[in-house]
């Protein structure tokens, strides 16, 4: 899923202080399971608008809302009245659904209330972790279903590189070397001797190096 | 005296190791500044007691001169160069193209290596680039020499004619893969190895005899880095703070014992002791001595260690790889 992390609220305000009438409208997908962008999280944030508002001395109608996609415009129903009665739009999804906002509600502006941080899962509780760059080449087939590409900070096809120690990172001890993981990975699966064949030369043209991507499916394509 | 093998390329490191010399190698960090005078002056201090003198890429991530003006510096004043090469910070384009300028000027010795994460350096909010990681890029470099054609398949007009090496570091983990890491790179086109610096000599070993039973030390040329330690403050720096870089107590111990005037003399006698029991390791083809900012020590522990003067050896007589390339 997608992982995204509220701005702070400071960075929030500078962007909507001079908005009159608000909309707060949260993502109840991805967002809402790391509990940053949900309908709930939506809530807070124009709670913490609504009192910062007041604290400045500016007065802002700031109303809340939520749908469960911000990124297909098939559930922008719900939201049509309140985003005609504001004057704009923060949105709690990450980066594609405040994208798919502005460009369904031309004369709106939409402002993020998050950084979208990156493709993961849920390790535990409260813990979130990165494992996909979306590359458009996956290569976990061959690396024991750990992804160096998302989790080795230089990418190594070949690794692990000369620093990794004690199965850690070299830029962060809190860091799992990727390389290890594929190591022992590998021996788990008694397959040591694929370590020894060689990544060759990644084609990034599917990855963000060959610009924007897009995906047809000419059987559902109206 | 191992036995001799026929050089592929013009490189000086490349002929000595050929012929079954101990081949003395070691490294100069370029400036911090636009003055290239400082290599010139580090080099001369080098020169004639080292076969060929590595340039580091913007090493640790802090930004310096580019390691092949630096090269190029180097060879002017007399020097053979091995331009350190780092995948970090440029992708297979400037690569490529970086490795055809060096060839211009008969730069004939590269290192391919991965570089350190640029968050140690002075630009920690920077991109780092890694299109290709070291082993690939010694692919590269390998097939632009032998098949004379670029990543994209076409023709090189004039190839470049490189000996090619890699780092190892036999101290990093997970131990058990070092070895096969080892035959990877030399998979991928490395002719010459040059290890991380050695003071745990028993793991040393031991790697050398996994390297040894499976005949890698026949595939290419092993050269033992060695890093003598200024003093017992820098001895805990390696060994606490540097990744991948195996320091024991007892080696710290013996440097902390000494009084602080002659920490920089016991330095030098731990490098001598470790360079005379590797002479003594089976497949061990040379030495890589990275004296990191002593550079002027250099001389003294060549001299010392027995491996004064460096052999002759005589113009390249028409190495087939670089002629065929000429």
């Amino acid at each position: 899923m997608i992982v995204g992390q509220q701005k702070p609220l400071e960075e929030i305000w500078e962007m909507v202080k001079d908005r009159k009438r608000l909309l707060v409208l949260g993502c109840n997908t991805c967002v809402a399971v790391c509990h940053e962008g949900g309908s709930k999280e939506a809530g807070i944030i124009a709670s913490l608008l609504r009192m910062k508002a007041k604290h400045e001395g500016v007065v802002m109608d700031i109303t809340e809302g939520g749908i469960e996609r911000q990124c297909e415009e098939e559930f922008f129903a719900p939201v049509h009245g309140a985003i005609a009665e504001s004057d704009a739009v923060l949105s709690t999804a990450c980066g594609i659904g405040v994208q798919f906002i502005a460009a369904f509600w031309k004369d709106k502006p939409v402002f993020p209330a998050l950084n979208t941080t990156f493709l993961g899962g849920v390790e535990k509780e409260g813990i979130f972790s990165e494992r996909c760059q979306a590359c458009g080449s996956c290569v976990l087939g061959r690396t024991g279903g750990i992804c160096p590409i998302s989790r080795c900070a230089k990418r190594v096809l070949n690794g692990p590189c000369g620093g990794s120690v004690d199965g850690r990172c070299e830029i962060n001890k809190d860091i799992p070397c990727a390389w290890q993981l594929i190591v022992d990975r590998l021996k788990e699966l008694n397959q040591m001797d694929r370590y020894e064949e060689l990544s060759p030369i990644q084609d990034w043209s599917t990855d963000r190096a060959g610009g924007p991507r897009t995906l047809e499916q000419e059987d559902l394509k109206q | 005296m191992r036995p001799k093998r026929t050089p592929r390329t013009a490189s000086r490191l490349e002929q000595i190791l050929a012929e079954g010399h101990l081949a003395v190698t070691s490294e100069c960090g370029p400036p911090r500044g636009s003055d290239g005078n400082v290599l010139e002056t580090k080099g001369a201090l080098l020169k004639g007691y080292v076969d060929v003198v590595n340039v580091t890429d913007n090493q640790t991530s802090m930004t310096r001169l580019c390691s092949l003006a630096a090269s190029i510096r180097l060879k002017q004043a007399g020097l053979e160069p091995v331009l350190q090469m780092v995948t970090r910070d440029k992708n297979r384009i400037a690569l490529q193209s970086d490795i055809l300028g060096a060839a211009s000027f008969d730069i004939n010795n590269i290192l391919c290596l991965t570089g350190d994460h640029q968050s140690f350096g002075d630009c920690k909010t920077g991109q780092n680039v890694h299109d290709l990681d070291s082993m690939q890029l010694l692919q590269v470099v390998r097939q632009m020499r032998d098949e004379g054609t670029f990543i994209g398949g076409d023709a090189i007009s004039q190839p470049p004619a490189m000996f090619i090496g890699a780092a190892a570091n036999p101290f990093a983990d997970p131990f058990e893969i070092r070895v096969p890491r080892l035959a990877k790179k030399i998979a991928a086109g490395a002719e010459f190895i040059q290890t991380q610096c050695i003071y745990n000599m028993d793991k040393f070993e031991t790697w050398m005899k996994g390297v040894r039973d499976r005949g890698l030390h026949e595939k290419t040329y092993i050269l033992a880095g060695v890093t003598p330690f200024k003093t017992a403050g820098m001895a805990k720096y390696m060994r606490s703070r540097v990744p991948g870089i195996d320091v024991p107590d007892e080696l710290v111990k013996r440097m902390s014992d000494t009084p602080k005037e002659k920490q920089a003399d016991e330095g030098i006698a731990i490098c001598l002791e470790t360079i005379e029991r590797l002479k003594e390791v089976e497949g061990v083809c040379g030495f890589h001595i990275m004296a990191i900012e002593w550079e002027e020590k250099v001389p003294e522990i060549v001299e010392r260690a027995g491996l004064y003067p460096r052999p002759e050896v005589g113009e390249p007589a028409q190495a087939p790889a670089a002629a065929a390339a000429r």
